[in-house]
Parts: C-alpha cells; sequence; structure tokens
C-alpha cells in the first residue's frame, strides 16, 4: 500500500502533487499551476495553466500579462484535478484574492494556506479556519516579538502626525498589492475623507481593487499636483519609492512606512523611516499560533520565514511539525 | 520617564542631525533637574549600572519564555533591550511609571543579587517604549544614533553657551552635572577644573585620501601603531586618559609618578621593543602592547616583560599656561625643551619626518610598511590645538592596507543597524592547493567594507547558501570570495590557521571570483610584519 501522504510533496521549487502532476505557488514557470495570490514570490507568469481565484487572475494579468491557461475558481468551489485530486479554495484574509487551497486525496486532507492573516481586511474576506490531515502554514512573522497592535491605533498615529504638521506631507510606504489599498481603506474607515495622492506605479492596482468593489475613496495622482496641493496630504508609493529622488517632488515629507517590520526600532532606522506603522498582511505570532491550534492538524509543516521559532512552538505544544525548505519566497516589503 | 522614553524613540527615528538636535534640546530645556541631567549622561555614556548587563536581562527574560525562542528572537531582533521589551508579559496592572531620577536612584542600588527580583519590578512599572529606555539606560550605551559629542552641542544650544567651554568642563564633572546646568542655565559662575587632573578632548585627523599639502605649510610626523593617550598631571595627580576620555591609569602604574610638572600632553603609548623605531629607542609592535591593554592589576612580569612609554605629540598645558591657542610650530618648540627634562625610560618625542617635497613624503610613507607603522600625520604648522576634527589642520595619511582573497565560511547577524542581517563574515584561506583537496582555514572576521545594498545581496547569499546551523552562525557554502583588506597580520592563536589580522574590512566582493583562486594561508604568512 502507498505510504500516507506520499503524493504530496515538498520540493525546493513549490509543493508538488504528484498525482495531478501540478504544483501550488511553484517558482519558476510549469506546466500546471495552483496559486494561492497575486505576489511575485507566490505567482509568478509562463505558466501553461494557473488555476486561482478571478481576483488573484486579473491581478496575475495586470502584474504579468498572463492569461492563457487562466482557470478561474471561486471561494468555496472545488475543481477536481488530474489523478484523483480535489481542490478548494478558501478565503486566507491575505490580500484581494487571497486563498487557501485545500487538496483532497484518497480520503487525505492537507491545506496550503499561503499567506494569511487574521484580523479583520475590508479589502478581502476573512481566513476561515477549516480542519485537515497536514496544515502548510507560513511563518514570515514566526517569532513571539512579533504582535501586530490594533490597526486603529497606527491609523490614529498617522492622522495625529499629519495634523501636527500642516505644512509637510506624511509620505507612506506600503506594499503595491495590498497593503497600499488595506492602508487606504483604513484611513477611509477612520473617517479621512481628503484626497489620497498616489505614486503612479500604485495606480493601476487600486483600479483593479475599485473595479473588484473596494471604496478607496477620492485618489489623485502625485504626477498631476503640484507640492502646494500635497500639503497635509497623505502620500502613498511602494517602500522603494520612499528614499528614492521620486521623493523630492512632495512638500517636505515625513516618511513612514506600513509593514509589520516596523515592530523592530532597528528596521525601521534601516529603512529611513521617521513613522513606523506596524501593519501587517501576514499573521503575527499570536495568530500564527492561535491558527495552528484550531485547525488542530494531525501534522504542520511551515514555509518561508521564522520556521525555527514556530517549530519550537510546536514542539513545546506536542504538536507535530517540519520545516520546509522552499526557494525563491523571500520577506517581501511587507 | 515617560518623557524620556518619548525621547529616546523619537530620536531612534530621527535621521536629520539638526532635528535631534532641537529635541534634545528640548527636552533639556522642559524638564527640571535633576532628571535632565542624568538624561543628558545617558546620552553622553556617562552612566554606569555595574549589577544590570546585559546577561542579566537574558537571565530575567529565560526566565519567563522558552530559552529557544528568547535567542531566536535575540538574534533576529539584534538587540538585547529591544528584544526584552517586546518580550516582556505584560503587567495586570497599569503602569505606574517612576520618574527618571527615581530609575538612576533604584538602578543604582541594585546589586548582583537583588537585580533578579527589583528590575523586574521596574519593568513591570512600565509599557513596552518605557522598558526599552529602561533598559537602554541600565546596560550603558543607548546606540540611538546619537553620540557623545551631539548630546553636548543639544545642551549648548539649549542654554546658548559654546561647545567648547562645555567639552572642556565636561570631564571634570560628575551625572548629574548639577554645577553645568547651574552654569548654562542660571548663569552661575563656570564649574573650576583647574586643579583636577581632568581629560581634555583630543585635536583629530582627517584622512588625507586624495588631498596634496605644501610641506611649506605643513609637518609631518609619523604615525605609530600604539593607543593615542593623554597624560594629565594636576593637583598633586597623575592620570592616564585613552583616546575616548575612559581613565586608564590603573592599567599602567609605571607612567604615574614619572611626570615632574603639572601638564597635559598628548602622545602614543607603547611598549619597548625593537620594531618601531624611534630617537630613544624603539617600540614593539600593537601585538606587544595588546598584552598591557585591558587589565584591572598589572603584574611585575608584565611591567618588565612589556615596559610602557609614551612617545609625545604635542603638549596642551604646561605649568599653568594653556599652549593650545599657539601656533603647532610653537607648541612644538615648546615639547622639544619639555621632552629633555623628562625621563627617557618613559618618554620620547615623535620625530619630525623631514621630506624635500610631497612626492619624497610619499615615498617615505611607502617604505614605511616593515617599520609597523601606520602611516604619517601631516599638521599644519600654524595649527592650534582643538578638540575634535577640523578640516585642514591635521590629516592622517595611512599606509596602503594590505589586500588578500579569502572565501566566506561563516555568517552571523549582526546588532545595531545591521540588526537581522547577516552582516558578520569569517573568512578563510586555503591551506594548500584547493583543486589537490587542500581545506579553507579561517583567518579573519570583518564585519565592515560594503554598502547596504551589498549587505542585502550577502544577506540574501547567506541565507540561501547555508549549509550548517551552530546556534546563531551559519555556515555557508563555499564560493563567495571576499577580496579583504587589512593593516598587519600577526601570528596568533585565536585562529586555526594561526594569523590574525589587524583591522580587516571587506574591499570588494568577488562575485564573479571562483573560490579555488582565492589566496593560500603562505601567501598571508608572507605578510606577516614581525
Amino acid at each position: 500500500m502507498r505510504a500516507p501522504f506520499s503524493w504530496i510533496k515538498p520540493e525546493p521549487h513549490g509543493i508538488y502533487i504528484e498525482p495531478a502532476d501540478c504544483w501550488v505557488d511553484p517558482s519558476r514557470a510549469v506546466d500546471h499551476a495552483l496559486v494561492t495570490h497575486g505576489h511575485a514570490d507566490h505567482a509568478r507568469g509562463g505558466h501553461g495553466r494557473t488555476v486561482a481565484t478571478p481576483e488573484t487572475l486579473a491581478i496575475m494579468e495586470l502584474r504579468y500579462n498572463t492569461r492563457e491557461g487562466a482557470t478561474p475558481v471561486e471561494y468555496g468551489e472545488t475543481i477536481r484535478l488530474k489523478g484523483g485530486v480535489d481542490a478548494t479554495y478558501i478565503p486566507a484574509g491575505h490580500v484581494l484574492g487571497s486563498a487557501q487551497i485545500l487538496l483532497e486525496h484518497a480520503g487525505e486532507r492537507v491545506i496550503v494556506t499561503g499567506d494569511y492573516k487574521r484580523r479583520e481586511d475590508p479589502t478581502c474576506p476573512p481566513f476561515e479556519v477549516q480542519k485537515c490531515d497536514i496544515f502548510i502554514t507560513e511563518a514570515t512573522f514566526g517569532l513571539p516579538v512579533f504582535c501586530h497592535p490594533p490597526i486603529e491605533e497606527e491609523m490614529a498615529k498617522l492622522l495625529d502626525r499629519l495634523r501636527a504638521h500642516p505644512d509637510r506631507c506624511v509620505l507612506v510606504g506600503a506594499y503595491a498589492l495590498g497593503k497600499a489599498q488595506r492602508v487606504i481603506s483604513e484611513l477611509r474607515r477612520a473617517g479621512h475623507k481628503d484626497p489620497i495622492y498616489l505614486h503612479g506605479a500604485m495606480e493601476k492596482m487600486c483600479r483593479l481593487y475599485e473595479e473588484h468593489g473596494v471604496d478607496l475613496g477620492e485618489l489623485r495622482l502625485v504626477a498631476d499636483h503640484g507640492k502646494d496641493d500635497m500639503r497635509g496630504a497623505i502620500v502613498v508609493c511602494p517602500p522603494s519609492a520612499l528614499n528614492d529622488r521620486w521623493s523630492r517632488r512632495l512638500p517636505d515629507p515625513i516618511t513612514a512606512m506600513a509593514s509589520g517590520w516596523m515592530r523592530i526600532r532597528q528596521r525601521a532606522r534601516q529603512r529611513n523611516v521617521e513613522l513606523p506603522l506596524v501593519i501587517s498582511d501576514h499573521a503575527d505570532w499570536g495568530e500564527l499560533t492561535r491558527t495552528i491550534r484550531e485547525v488542530d492538524a494531525h501534522e504542520n509543516w511551515i514555509t518561508h520565514g521564522r520556521e525555527d521559532a514556530l517549530l519550537r512552538w510546536c514542539q513545546l505544544h506536542q504538536r507535530r511539525a517540519r520545516a520546509l525548505a522552499l526557494v525563491g519566497y523571500e520577506d517581501e516589503d511587507d | 520617564m515617560e518623557e524620556f522614553a518619548a525621547l529616546i524613540d523619537a530620536l531612534v527615528y530621527t535621521r536629520s542631525r539638526n532635528e535631534k538636535l532641537r529635541l534634545i534640546a528640548e527636552y533639556l530645556q522642559a524638564t527640571p533637574d535633576p532628571d535632565r541631567g542624568w538624561a543628558l549622561a545617558a546620552l553622553s555614556d556617562g552612566l554606569d549600572f555595574p549589577a544590570v548587563k546585559s546577561s542579566t536581562i537574558r537571565n530575567l527574560l529565560k526566565d519567563r519564555i522558552d530559552p529557544v525562542l528568547w535567542t531566536l528572537s535575540r538574534d533576529f531582533v539584534g538587540d538585547t533591550a529591544e528584544t526584552a521589551s517586546l518580550l516582556w508579559p505584560a503587567p495586570e496592572e497599569p503602569p505606574s511609571p517612576p520618574t527618571l531620577s527615581e530609575t538612576v536612584g533604584l538602578l543604582d542600588a541594585m546589586n548582583r543579587k537583588t537585580v533578579l527580583t527589583e528590575l523586574p519590578l521596574l519593568m513591570d512599572r512600565l509599557d513596552a517604549s518605557g522598558r526599552y529606555a529602561l533598559l537602554k539606560l541600565a546596560t550603558g550605551g543607548m546606540r540611538i544614533g546619537v553620540s557623545s559629542r551631539l548630546a553636548k552641542t543639544a545642551f549648548a544650544q539649549a542654554f546658548d553657551v559654546s561647545v567648547d567651554e562645555v567639552e572642556e568642563y565636561w570631564h571634570g564633572l560628575k551625572p548629574p552635572y548639577p554645577e553645568l546646568f547651574a552654569w548654562a542655565a542660571d548663569g552661575e559662575d563656570p564649574p573650576d577644573i583647574e586643579n583636577l587632573p581632568t581629560f581634555r578632548p583630543f585635536m583629530l585627523a582627517h584622512p588625507l585620501e586624495e588631498t596634496v599639502v605644501d610641506l611649506e605649510d605643513y609637518a609631518a610626523e609619523w604615525k605609530w601603531d600604539g593607543i593615542r593617550v593623554q597624560l594629565v598631571r594636576a593637583g598633586g595627580e597623575t592620570r592616564l586618559y585613552s583616546r575616548s576620555g575612559d581613565d586608564i591609569s590603573a592599567t599602567f602604574p609605571e607612567l604615574l609618578d614619572v611626570l615632574p610638572m603639572n601638564a597635559v600632553l598628548d602622545g602614543e603609548l607603547l611598549v619597548r621593543g625593537s620594531t618601531q623605531g624611534g630617537e630613544a629607542g624603539g617600540a614593539a609592535s600593537f601585538n606587544a602592547l595588546q598584552q598591557r591593554l585591558g587589565r584591572k592589576t598589572v603584574s611585575k612580569k608584565m611591567l618588565a616583560e612589556y615596559p610602557a612609554f609614551v612617545r609625545l605629540y604635542d603638549v596642551l598645558l604646561l605649568e599653568g599656561e594653556d599652549l593650545r591657542p599657539q601656533p603647532w610650530t610653537q607648541r612644538r618648540e615648546r615639547l622639544e625643551a619639555l621632552a629633555s627634562r623628562l625621563p627617557a625610560s618613559h618618554f620620547d618625542i615623535s620625530s619630525v619626518v623631514e621630506a624635500a617635497d610631497f612626492e619624497h613624503l610619499s615615498r617615505i610613507r611607502e617604505g614605511s610598511r616593515e617599520d609597523a607603522i601606520e602611516g604619517l600625520m601631516l599638521k599644519r604648522k600654524d595649527s592650534p590645538y582643538i578638540a575634535g576634527r577640523r578640516v585642514g589642520y591635521w590629516y592622517k595619511w595611512k599606509r596602503d592596507p594590505l589586500l588578500v582573497d579569502c572565501v566566506l565560511m561563516y555568517a552571523q547577524r549582526g546588532s545595531g543597524k545591521r540588526s537581522s542581517f547577516f552582516s558578520d563574515y569569517t573568512f578563510g584561506c586555503w591551506d594548500g592547493d584547493p583543486d589537490k583537496g587542500a581545506d579553507l582555514l579561517p583567518v579573519g572576521k570583518a564585519y565592515s567594507g560594503f554598502t547596504d545594498e551589498e549587505l542585502k545581496k550577502l544577506d540574501k547569499h547567506v541565507r540561501q547558501n547555508t549549509i550548517n546551523r551552530f546556534g546563531p552562525v551559519r555556515e555557508t557554502e563555499k564560493k563567495l570570495v571576499f577580496e579583504v583588506a587589512f593593516d598587519s597580520v600577526h601570528e596568533s592563536k585565536r585562529h586555526k590557521s594561526g594569523l590574525a589580522m589587524r583591522f580587516p574590512r571587506i574591499h570588494r566582493i568577488r562575485w564573479d571570483k571562483p573560490p579555488h583562486e582565492a589566496d593560500r594561508i603562505d601567501a598571508l604568512r608572507a605578510l606577516i610584519a614581525d
């Protein structure tokens, strides 16, 4: 008889589903890929066939010009792959379109989370806990020092600073896919109605979010405006533009960055950030450990991030776990 | 304490020097005595609480959190105080923060034993920011991008006094500096330091780099390979200070009763030997001097084996007269006259290097290597003695570094600005022909010489090429070549190779070079100077 779970194989370049000859989030082009979400370290172009949520496919088309072989799956929908493998896409709460993928074969259930968080996010449906035998979890913030504060506190910090400097602007570095739109949505929720200015690289993704029903309020492009228009305003740009020449066109910007890494002072200093905003689309330590408890899988496989500490936690709490050495996943600018 | 913690946080996230000055100055103006004095001491590294060590914090945390999780967290964050402030369990009671003075009093009263019960009580009275400030304060060295000089400049700015004057009084005073605040903030008489053997700030040099100077205007001296010291006699007492102003008198007792007059002298501390020439006999290499450094007590044997002396560079004060405003040529004359009155057993004078022109001097400098000399100093003949580093007066002209190609072997995460990046590298040379199965032996460690961009690439390289983990140390695939620059190389038992480099730094990263083309141990050994 076949050994249990031998149909699913963690390889350096992704998770391989043998009977279906198919990969989850492969880091190189393959014939058949299941993609959890649109971030570059999980989704890349060149696959023969790409199975993902319609939102993720739209994001991939925008970012990598992939259209051929796109196979949409709605949340909660199950598709049958070759070799008797079923794949179901479940909300992961990470960014628009992000999904966990539940794989079922021969009565065995495996969940690949991709990236996820447990906090509320106005731009995507919340993470759903589903039972499984093997839970393959991320661990980007898998250290007990990571505890993301309530986002309302961070928004208040940002708006306070904005009000204290009516002649300047606050320039918020935020990952162009997900973080930026979440920050804008949360600002709107906090009652900030003023126009928000965007770096050109953000525009298309914001429009895509709006097309998918996420209300971002009035957005303007920095390129269309002079310094004086932006005094007292919030400007959002990709993290790479924070210390770039580009920011010289802004009125004496206060440099902020929205990222889970901002919890660590030196990380903020390394990026020359004056106003660190601890906002992440990944689960923090508390969320990771809570999720492992709630999913209560027979075994936990831990992918990219601080896997050592999460492994240790599993060991201390008598939970079976192993670390997967996947290549190509990076600490994105979350 | 909240105000102090807020100041620390604001300073951590502020880039601009002017903004930092403004933040500190505003705090000093708004805060009452003695809190502001303690804050000034903390920012200028003037506080020391011997009972609280990094290991104390580590032990406290390991009682409260799994030791492995602590170590992994500390390793990633790169800073013990910050890690502890983040991991400390939230107290059940709402915090009731102490004042800064109360905190200092409590820390000061702790000993090795009581600290284990007292420090947690203090931690429980603070929030995460407060705990960070507390632990930074308690362990000394805030490392928040504020130098001692910047703190003093902010003080001067807050009360509109001259920073040079602050520097002058500084080393005669103790935290929380009541006399300093009385003088600067309340207009009272300046502190009297005339009869105290206090440290006077050193005059420092800029690297010469591409500058060419006219020897009509500049005098050249050797830059000796020892440590820069200041020997001060006043009020019947002699003290020896290191470059940073630390009192190292106890380490060199033989120099404390050989200065017959009140004076402040600037010179190089060396031990007797034969490699570094001088007028009154030679000195040993830096390696020999190292045997004497950092000791709290000195044995007779040490004194006999490694006798120390001062090679004089300059005279600042002499028998009540302040010579610092005078031009270098005049101070030099006074120094030469003075040197003849000092015992030759413990003093000689750093000779002036004569050269026809700059080109000639350049050749002399190139020939200086076998003398274990660091290079040359160029001093403008009309330069007064001014605290700190002023452009155009003094230059240091180090000889060119030695270079060798090494292979990256191990990496460790850095701290401070480099926290959480793999930024400390151990590298090795081949102990034979690598194509015939020779091994790499570690020859040194470096954590500087690369840009932030390069650091990111190196960090990625380490993470993707890890073949072994030993606690915080990663062993990497032996495939990346560093061109390593260093000042000299010596025999050493510290490394298996039997060699140790002085001031090694990454000169270039040779992504292109195959590792088997890196240098062999023999090539490095051939560069030993002593």
